[in-house]
């Protein structure tokens, strides 16, 4: 049983921000996988919580006229995955999507919670990054958009107002259209387990295939926050698809990443891991582009 | 003093409709338990790491430990026990479990069997990887896993067979 | 015949359907949830606990503390009792504990109508202590001067030391060209992590005694600890063990029984549940022992050895739990798996304030033989000689006899299950394909045997009862103190008793449940006793149940009863064959007989005097990602000699699991200890890296059945052996895939990361240089040449 003060249950957005204006001291809690958890832990015992689960109507990935792929900020894993829409234009958010713990875990975790709870370690969060996604956010005063990069404040902690909740991550057709990727979750065993590292890359490449016209790089786990490396972004743009470029870019990534030493890794294999992800990953981005290696 | 509050809700469970009075602080796997008495509900680790407690939810694998009780409202719940028939005939899943020696201590069985319905339901054809992708969100200690790959494999190419597909 | 048969186990349908009874199934609904208070400290003493804040709180019932307890150490330990004081187990612990050992220490209890009053109370509870300096490390822990855990004692925090002499070390080695290798290998602390939890609930009946439902793989055990730890005689405890999920040594442990005994009695025998979190599992439950080994040996030219030596440190923990018989069973291993002239060996188990070390799948074996295995690969390196050659020379002969336990090895049991494993893996093939390798992704292949022995006689008594009672029908049921623990002994018992008495398998209703009201003494699941052991009473009674039968037959049909005989439950009359009458009917008649009327029934106990070697050994070929320092298990063969297979599939199940808890021990798992403070980081599922379905590859099985001479069904130890050999073949594997011979487990990402930094195989580019070499790392053993 958890220690639950008092449950606030929403059925739509609207009673949702008129419960966080009258409770001010409740949590938000969507599928739950991080705050019952912190309840049971102590942490958060005795909270009062403000429950999204129930609003139907912040579930499900679907395309603006524009070209906006909108996620629904409670769309869980597994339906980012199965999403034929992502499937089509960001394969790669799906795919990390897949990396979350088991198939339980990928049926209750929302992309929401994964981006609001502000953790560096969630597989989704950089690739949402390197694809520039915006976040919505809805409240009393109506919706408010916040580029995913300010959306971060700091380790655990994320850009949402008192009044507010997140009701959909946005991906701008000029972000993704053209737009080829790859992210691999490095961790410990093959499922239900945290990233040590995650790294997700995606590019466009000329037209003939041979030259990257811009790639983009964030990781998880390289600081406290999801970080996108410019570095190694720098390093890439105009450059000839080859080893050489491939090798320039991770050193680049290698300049801008400052992981850090804990129980779970120390900091030089981290680093050690990092630089061999941008290669990967950046290897793999550009196949699946198409490029032609010189 | 601690002021309880309940809800009352309604669900499909096993097929069948039930309604109950739940304490908001519970999980589904407390709820199951305790007021439904099934017993093939399981808790390992009370944190969604172990996959002892997974339920379908809407024909999905849940860990019901973390899945808070309330949430089940309008829902269509299910458990190893709602695999088998009034007559008391298991469903072929779990004759597969039998079969396969994939079965040692128990414990992790029913959350297992729970997890390889849901994907035997798809209808799909799945690789031994691709099983174990869609199971590895179940731990067992004692198997290996090597049996209960096995006894799901067996049982999906018997569906596949009945159903007029290749199987593997 | 059933023994031999691959019959289904009896207890899968209830399992299947959720219908099995575990412990927290049977719990009444009205019993009180108790919740423990772990100390913050790794050592020191309690000087207060505030418990007012916490007694006031809604739905606390009671809060017990280290201050109320009864002052009565008792010893934990799953072994039968000794009645020679001498060879006693250690009793180290109370209830609850005013000087603390580790961190997570056991200091008061809240009893509550639910549990989130108990967790608030606990939270409301503040504790004062007196903290000590602590030590986390057992060869610190050994040294002069080192923290005085439990006070001063002969040779202080040195539970024990034994060793053993062979020959003449010290004048063996002066031979000259000898060659010296030696290394230091470690392996972790891990934990069981049986899916479910430990779990208790007692009561109290007849305002007197006290009833304990416990999730044990020991209940008679359990019992006598119990009562021991209360100080209560031994029949007012009664301890009812149902259907449990998964033990693997740490349920082989009184492990709160007793708490939870003691605390029914503060609620006046209100049934109260004591059920371990996953987070208690690790840190206050058992761990396998860690142990850090230094091996010497000296080495002929020839590859034959001079000399060989082995010091090894056992890490206790806090508490002395199975204390040192873990450590010298593994000790025990060094001088007759690779039998030579001259040794030298000692081992030390040594208290550190640690979460306490007790029995885990092995005992002390899976370390003996990554230290041995690893060893060994080392001198093939060194040597530069072929590794199955060198095991098929140098290790035990057939005809080998060990005079303290009688133990012989018959067959050539390590010849052909090398020869089945090397077969079944494509070894030769392999090996040669992978000899020269280059590029960032390289794979390996490697051996490892092991050395086992059945059961614990001559070390402690060796006994097992069993009583059958039939049924009107002809059926009986079978109970055993003996006990289901997921390995399948319930139905293998089942198929020696049918075999015996000549019922069929479904005659048979095994009884799951031990009770210790009901049940007669067996010692219970441990050291792969049950099949062997249980295997001799079982045939004992099963003979004394058909003896009384076919007197009754006898009687029945005027035949003699020795042309009697039953098959599949007819008594049948021998000469031609004939069927007279049913067991049922005989049975039937014999209950209802105006006169004579007799239920037939037999008991009896059979005192082991033997025990059985139990051999084998795993192959597995590995694939190492250098850049991402990442190991792979590709495949991996497990053959045994465990004798004759009573029921084929079950024993290839149980070998199954018992590679995936090496696979575990060999490449992810580890409990790690924050040095700063002695608190166990990685206490959950998450953070401990079991691995997952997806971690591990197809396992291969085989079996080279030599009958066990000793056991009236040709059987010997399996539950325990597979668990032994595979982390050194996959260490073996990388030391051929990388020329990295890494020394310490689990060879995980970090690990590999260390060692491959310290073995210079990086590069900054992608590719990796250097073809494979031996002993680029700077763990593997030291080389050096006699002048």
């Amino acid at each position: 049983m958890y220690d639950i003060n008092h449950i606030y249950e929403a059925n739509s957005v609207e009673e949702a921000i008129q419960r966080r204006i009258e409770q001010p001291q409740a949590l938000i809690i969507s599928g739950g996988s991080d705050i019952l958890i912190g309840i049971r832990a102590g942490k958060l015992a005795g909270c009062d919580l403000i429950s999204l689960y129930m609003i139907d109507e912040l579930r499900g990935v679907s395309l603006d006229e524009d070209g906006t792929i909108r996620i629904g900020s409670l769309t869980s894993f597994a339906s980012v995955t199965k999403s034929p829409v992502i499937q089509k234009y960001v394969n790669v958010l799906g795919e990390a999507a897949d990396k979350v713990g088991g198939p339980q875990i990928r049926n209750i975790g929302t992309i929401g919670g994964n981006t609001c709870n502000g953790v560096t370690s969630a597989d989704t969060a950089s690739t949402l990054m390197a694809y520039d996604a915006i976040i919505e956010l809805t409240g009393a005063e109506g919706k408010r958009l916040v580029p995913i990069e300010k959306f971060y404040l700091g380790a655990k902690k994320t850009d949402i107002r008192a009044d507010e909740i997140q009701t959909a991550v946005l991906i701008r057709p000029e972000s993704y259209r053209g737009y080829h990727g790859y992210y691999y979750k490095y961790a410990m065993r093959s499922a239900m387990d945290i990233a040590t590292s995650g790294c997700s890359v995606n590019v466009r490449l000329s037209e003939d295939k041979k030259r990257i016209e811009d790639a983009r790089i964030c990781y998880g786990v390289a600081g406290p926050i999801p970080l996108r490396t410019r570095s190694a972004e720098q390093a890439a743009y105009g450059q000839p698809v080859s080893r050489d470029t491939v090798e320039a870019f991770a050193a680049g990534a290698l300049k801008d990443v400052n992981p850090r030493t804990s129980w779970r890794a120390t900091k030089e294999f981290r680093i050690q891991i990092q630089g061999e992800l941008a290669r990967r990953c950046l290897t793999e981005a550009i196949n699946r582009a198409g490029g032609i290696w010189a | 003093m601690i002021e309880k509050q309940y809800k009352q809700i309604t669900f499909t469970l096993n097929g069948k409709q039930v309604s109950t009075s739940v304490d908001v602080r519970e999980s589904l796997a407390d709820m199951l338990r305790r007021e439904f008495g099934l017993t093939s509900v399981k808790k390992g680790c009370e944190v969604g790491e172990c996959g002892a407690c997974t339920v379908l939810i809407n024909g999905d694998v849940f860990a019901s430990c973390i899945f808070l009780a309330i949430w089940a409202d309008g829902k269509d719940v299910m458990t190893v026990e709602g695999l088998v028939d009034t007559d008391g005939h298991i469903a072929d899943i779990q004759q597969a479990f039998i079969d396969e020696a994939a079965v040692q201590c128990g414990f992790c069985t029913p959350g297992f069997i729970m997890s390889a319905e849901r994907l035997l339901r798809t209808g799909k054809r799945y690789t031994r990887d691709e099983l174990r992708k869609e199971l590895s969100g179940n731990m067992c200690r004692c198997t290996g896993y090597h049996n209960i790959i096995n006894a799901v494999e067996k049982a999906m190419n018997a569906r596949l067979e009945a159903a007029g597909k290749q199987p593997v | 015949m059933e023994v031999g048969k691959s019959f289904k186990r009896v207890d899968a349908f209830d399992k299947v359907t959720g219908r099995a009874k575990y412990a927290d199934d049977l719990c009444p609904k009205n019993a009180y949830v108790s919740r423990i208070l772990h100390s913050t400290i790794a050592h020191g003493r309690v000087i207060r606990i505030d418990t007012a804040e916490a007694a006031q709180i809604d739905g606390v019932v009671k809060v017990l503390t280290c201050f109320d307890v009864p002052d009565r150490p008792f010893p934990t330990a799953g072994h039968p009792w000794n009645t020679d004081p001498g060879h006693q187990d250690v009793a180290d612990r109370k209830l609850l504990n005013e000087h603390v050992r580790y961190y997570g220490d056991d200091i008061a209890v809240v009893i509550a109508e639910d549990t989130v009053a108990a967790d608030r109370a606990i939270r409301a509870l503040t504790v004062e202590y007196e903290a000590y300096p602590f030590v986390l490390d057992p060869i610190e822990s050994a040294k002069e001067g080192a923290p005085l855990i439990h006070g001063e004692r002969q040779n202080n925090n040195i539970l024990a030391h034994s060793s053993l002499r062979i020959g003449n070390y010290a004048e063996a080695i002066k031979e000259p060209g000898l060659i010296k290798v030696e290394g230091w290998y470690h392996t972790p602390t891990v934990q069981h992590s049986h899916i479910e939890n430990h779990i208790c609930f007692a009561y109290q009946e007849q305002g007197q005694r006290v009833t304990v439902c416990s999730s044990t793989q020991i209940p008679h055990i359990v019992r006598r600890v119990t009562a021991q730890a209360l100080g209560w005689p031994w029949g007012k405890v009664r301890i009812i063990k149902p259907y449990i999920g998964g033990g693997f040594g740490n349920k082989q442990d009184a492990l709160y029984e007793p708490l939870c005994a003691w605390l029914t009695t503060q609620v006046g025998g209100h049934p109260v549940k004591l059920d371990v979190s996953r987070e208690e599992t690790f840190v206050n439950n058992r761990v396998r022992h860690a142990m850090h080994a230094h091996i010497t040996s000296w080495m002929r030219p020839d590859g034959t050895f001079a000399a060989r030596k082995l010091e090894v440190w056992s890490d206790q923990g806090a508490y002395a739990s199975h204390g040192h018989s873990v450590a010298a069973k593994g000790m025990g291993a060094f001088p007759q798996l690779y039998p030579c002239d001259n040794v030298e060996t000692d081992a030390w188990t040594v208290y550190t304030n640690k979460p306490t070390g007790g029995a885990m799948r092995g005992y002390g074996i899976p370390q003996a033989m990554f230290q041995n295995e690893s060893h060994i690969e080392d001198i093939v390196t060194a040597l530069n000689l072929d590794p199955i050659a060198f095991r098929r020379k140098n290790s035990m002969p057939v005809g080998y006899f060990d005079s303290f336990s009688k133990n012989e090895l018959y067959e050539d049991s390590f010849n052909q299950c090398l020869d089945k494993a090397i077969e079944k893996i494509d070894y030769d093939r392999k090996r040669a394909r992978y000899r020269h390798q280059t590029g960032p992704v390289r794979r390996g292949i490697g051996a490892a045997l092991f050395w086992y022995n059945t059961a614990v006689w001559p070390i402690s008594i060796e006994t097992s009862s069993c009583r059958m009672i039939m049924n009107q029908d002809g059926s009986i049921q079978l109970i055993t103190g003996e006990t289901e623990i997921g390995q399948g002994c319930d139905t293998v018992f089942a198929q020696m008793a049918a075999d015996t008495i000549g019922l069929r398998l479904e005659d048979v209703h095994v009884f799951t449940m031990q009770d210790t009201d009901v049940t007669p003494y067996g010692s219970g699941a441990y050291a792969s006793r049950q099949t062997y052991i249980g295997g001799f009473s079982i045939r004992q009674t099963g003979q004394l149940l058909k003896e009384k039968i076919l007197k009754h037959a006898h009687t029945l049909t005027r035949m003699p009863a020795d042309l009697l005989d039953i098959i599949d439950g007819t008594i049948v009359r021998k000469s031609d064959n004939r069927a007279l009458m049913t067991v049922g009917e005989l049975a039937t008649r014999t209950l209802y007989d105006m006169e004579r009327s007799e239920h037939l029934a037999a008991e009896s106990t059979y005192a082991v005097k033997s025990n059985a070697y139990s051999f084998g050994v795993t192959i597995a070929e590995v694939e190492v990602d250098i850049p991402l320092c990442q190991a792979k298990v590709l495949n991996m063969v497990n053959v045994h000699d465990c004798g004759t297979l009573i029921n084929p599939q079950l024993a290839e199940a149980q070998v199954h699991g018992g590679m995936s808890m090496a696979l575990g021990f060999g490449l992810y798992e580890e409990l790690l200890a924050d040095p700063k403070t002695g608190r166990i980081l990685n206490d959950n599922l998450l953070d401990y890296k079991l691995p997952t379905t997806m971690d591990h590859p197809d396992l291969l099985v085989d079996f080279v059945e030599n009958a066990e001479p000793t056991s009236p069904f040709g059987t010997k130890a399996l539950g325990e052996p597979p668990t032994c050999s595979p982390a050194p073949a996959i260490r073996n594997a990388i030391l051929q895939a990388t020329g990295v011979a890494i020394n310490t487990l689990p060879l995980n990402p970090h690990r590999l990361f260390e060692e491959f930094t310290k073995a210079g195989i990086f590069r900054t580019e992608q590719e990796v240089i250097s073809p494979p070499s031996p002993g680029r790392s700077a763990e593997i053993s030291r080389v050096t040449i006699n002048a």
